[in-house]
């Protein structure tokens, strides 16, 4: 099972090449691009030195085309995947119907990946994106039961990769506007999620508070920790009742179903964060290294150590951590 | 323009069901959309019922019926009984997810492609149309210049367009999770749920602790907490081309709806002032109210 590993930056690339990640994922500096936020991402220069460390350490490049072409800046989405194939990458990793048909066309050599904001959750759809553009992996939704991923990747025509560890998301991934209805801005279009232009934090008689676009998304009494207002995880009222009314902040962290996701045949499985430090990077590709290499040199006495799941604990959200859709009780 | 019912998003009891198409059967709408969006677990029609209702109803109001698909597939039983809505053999199908796309486009049959479908440029679309789709419903978020966009875009790259229906009414649905936030609210698990979301025929208002109503929760999905209506809008949208507006069922007072569009289609006056949200049409935030009607 190969590991996946986020890259926002030159210095997280070398980390997660250090650490033994199989492939390293970034994306370019514009709106085709699912963490398109100020200061992250690859100057040409940059990118094509982090390319030849890749290359020199035998280890593969993914380059994540994945937000939906605008009908104005077509030609953007265009110049990216012949940028991609240009590089020579191992992967290009898209969602939009109309990318993946222009990449297959004119980049055949260039492998694809179905990106998660492609939301396929099924076989059926799976074939789709398989008959039509020759898709080679695909990224599974954080939407499946450890059950139903085993379902899919049983019958599916591709390989599948799902998530590993990171920012929970607990709406399937493409499937979620609501980050536009609260502040103009989605994953789709704009490749952000409650983005920081929209956070306001005010001081007041009544505790701290965390706002998107004037919307108060939580209130903290003194003492409290507060986390970044991503608003399905914030304290809303429902009948009346104060509560994480969607989600709690935490992260997603599967290291425990190890055994089984190489059991079901899972290609790979991939770290979330582009957007977070170098060495957060480096500390969760090194813990996952470490468990896969365990795994793999003795599968019948895998055992998570606490000392992994320390490290994960103090870099995941809310210093928690969550099975989330895989465990059925989750949902 | 076509005046569509799209499907019911909420969950209700048979009897409201079946009352409500039969006041609907009576307005003046071209296309009404039955079936099951949001959750296999809601059966208060089997398939059979809904084909059967679908019957009545196109005898009763002579109006297009179109069955929808459920959007969000987990389980491969949801995959089994989508394929098999695929394959009636009888009434044109609304594809929310891609596997419905590939059960229609393999049967070579025509279908609508509904606003869960992520189609956001005129070569995406292009995708689709070439494979059967004869009608798009445009995500949710799209604003009036990205249509305009698309539309101009579809020209220039000689992409034939299909027909456009606009979601022109209702609650918005915004997002699809594997948890259900009705059951999470009553403290239930979701495979025990009772059914509990059918006590809510419009869901469950979550609003900020302020007080200010944010999203409206249906069950696995998440919809917006205020009425989207681009009724003002109509002389626009009449320019732009667009075909059909799609009005969402509501459990009271829905004919009201229907006639005040019917009204301006007919050549009423729009009203000056929104009533509900705009934003997205606008280009911005969804949950915003633009007064921007055409005065001049």
């Amino acid at each position: 099972m190969q590991l996946v590993c986020p890259a926002g930056s030159l210095p997280a690339l070398k980390a997660a090449v250090r650490q033994g990640a199989d492939a390293i994922y970034t994306g370019f500096r514009d709106d085709t691009n699912a963490r398109h936020f100020a200061g992250l991402n690859f100057t040409d220069k940059q990118l094509e030195s982090g390319l030849e460390l890749i290359r020199r350490e035998r280890r593969q490049l993914y380059i994540a085309v994945n937000t939906y072409a605008l009908p104005d800046g077509w030609a953007r989405w265009k110049r990216a995947v012949d940028r991609a194939a240009d590089l020579g990458a191992d992967a290009l990793i898209a969602g939009d119907p109309g990318v993946l048909a222009y990449a297959s066309k004119h980049h055949p050599k260039l492998s694809l990946h179905l990106s998660v904001q492609g939301s396929a959750t099924n076989a059926a759809a799976l074939r789709f994106y398989h008959e039509q553009y020759g898709i080679r992996r695909t990224v599974l939704p954080r939407v499946l039961s450890l059950n139903q991923v085993r379902q899919v990747a049983a019958s599916s025509p591709v390989p599948v990769e799902v998530f590993a560890f990171g920012s929970l998301c607990i709406m399937a991934e493409g499937r979620c506007h609501l980050s536009s209805y609260v502040t103009g801005e989605s994953p789709n279009l704009c490749g952000v999620c409650s983005p920081a232009s929209a956070v306001r934090w005010s001081e007041g008689a009544d505790g701290l508070s965390s706002r998107l676009n004037d919307v108060l998304i939580d209130r903290y009494a003194e003492g409290e920790a507060a986390g970044y207002p991503t608003l399905c995880k914030g304290r809303f009222m429902v009948h009346g009742k104060r509560f994480h009314a969607l989600e709690e902040p935490t992260s997603l962290n599967t290291m425990d179903l190890i055994p089984q996701l190489v059991e079901i045949g899972v290609e790979a499985v991939k770290i979330e964060g582009r957007q977070r430090s170098p060495a957060y990077v480096e500390q969760v590709a090194g813990v996952w290294r470490k468990a896969l290499d365990a795994y793999r040199a003795n599968p019948q006495r895998f055992a998570v150590e606490d000392a992994w799941r320390r490290v994960l604990d103090t870099v995941s959200e809310g210093s928690q951590t969550t099975l989330g859709a895989y465990h059925r009780a989750w949902q | 323009m076509k005046l569509t019912l799209g499907p019911i998003l909420f969950y209700w009891q048979r009897q409201q069901i079946m009352d409500f198409y039969a006041d609907m059967a009576e307005q003046p709408l071209e296309v009404i959309y039955l079936g099951e969006t949001v959750c296999s677990k809601r059966r208060a029609l089997s398939l059979d019922d809904w084909m059967g209702l679908a019957r009545e109803l196109r005898q009763a109001s002579g109006a297009e019926v179109v069955l929808s698909g459920l959007t969000l597939i987990e389980a491969a039983s949801e995959l089994s009984s989508l394929r098999r809505l695929c394959e009636n053999g009888e009434i044109k199908v609304e594809a929310n997810d891609m596997a419905a796309v590939q059960f229609l486009s393999s049967r070579g049959v025509e279908f609508v492609g509904g606003p869960a479908l992520n189609i956001y440029n005129a070569y995406a679309l292009d995708e689709l149309v070439s494979r059967g789709m004869s009608r798009w419903v445009p995500p949710v978020e799209c604003s009036a210049h990205l249509l305009a966009a698309l539309i101009e875009q579809a020209r220039d790259a000689d992409v034939s367009l299909p027909e456009i229906e606009v979601f022109a009414w209702g609650y918005l649905p915004l997002a699809y999770s594997a948890r259900c936030f009705t059951a999470r609210a009553e403290n239930l698990p979701k495979d025990d749920c009772g059914f509990i979301c059918q006590n809510y025929p419009e869901g469950i208002p979550m609003t900020t602790q302020e007080g200010q109503v944010l999203f409206t929760l249906n069950g696995i999905q998440t919809m917006s907490g205020g009425i989207s209506n681009l009724l003002a809008e109509y002389p626009r949208m009449a320019r732009m081309g667009i075909d059909a507006l799609r009005l969402s069922p509501r459990a009271q007072n829905m004919n009201e709806i229907v006639q005040q569009f019917d009204e301006v289609r007919r050549g009423g006056q729009p009203p000056l002032a929104v009533d509900g949200c705009n934003g997205y049409w606008h280009g911005q935030a969804g949950m915003l109210t633009v007064e921007e009607v055409g005065l001049c």
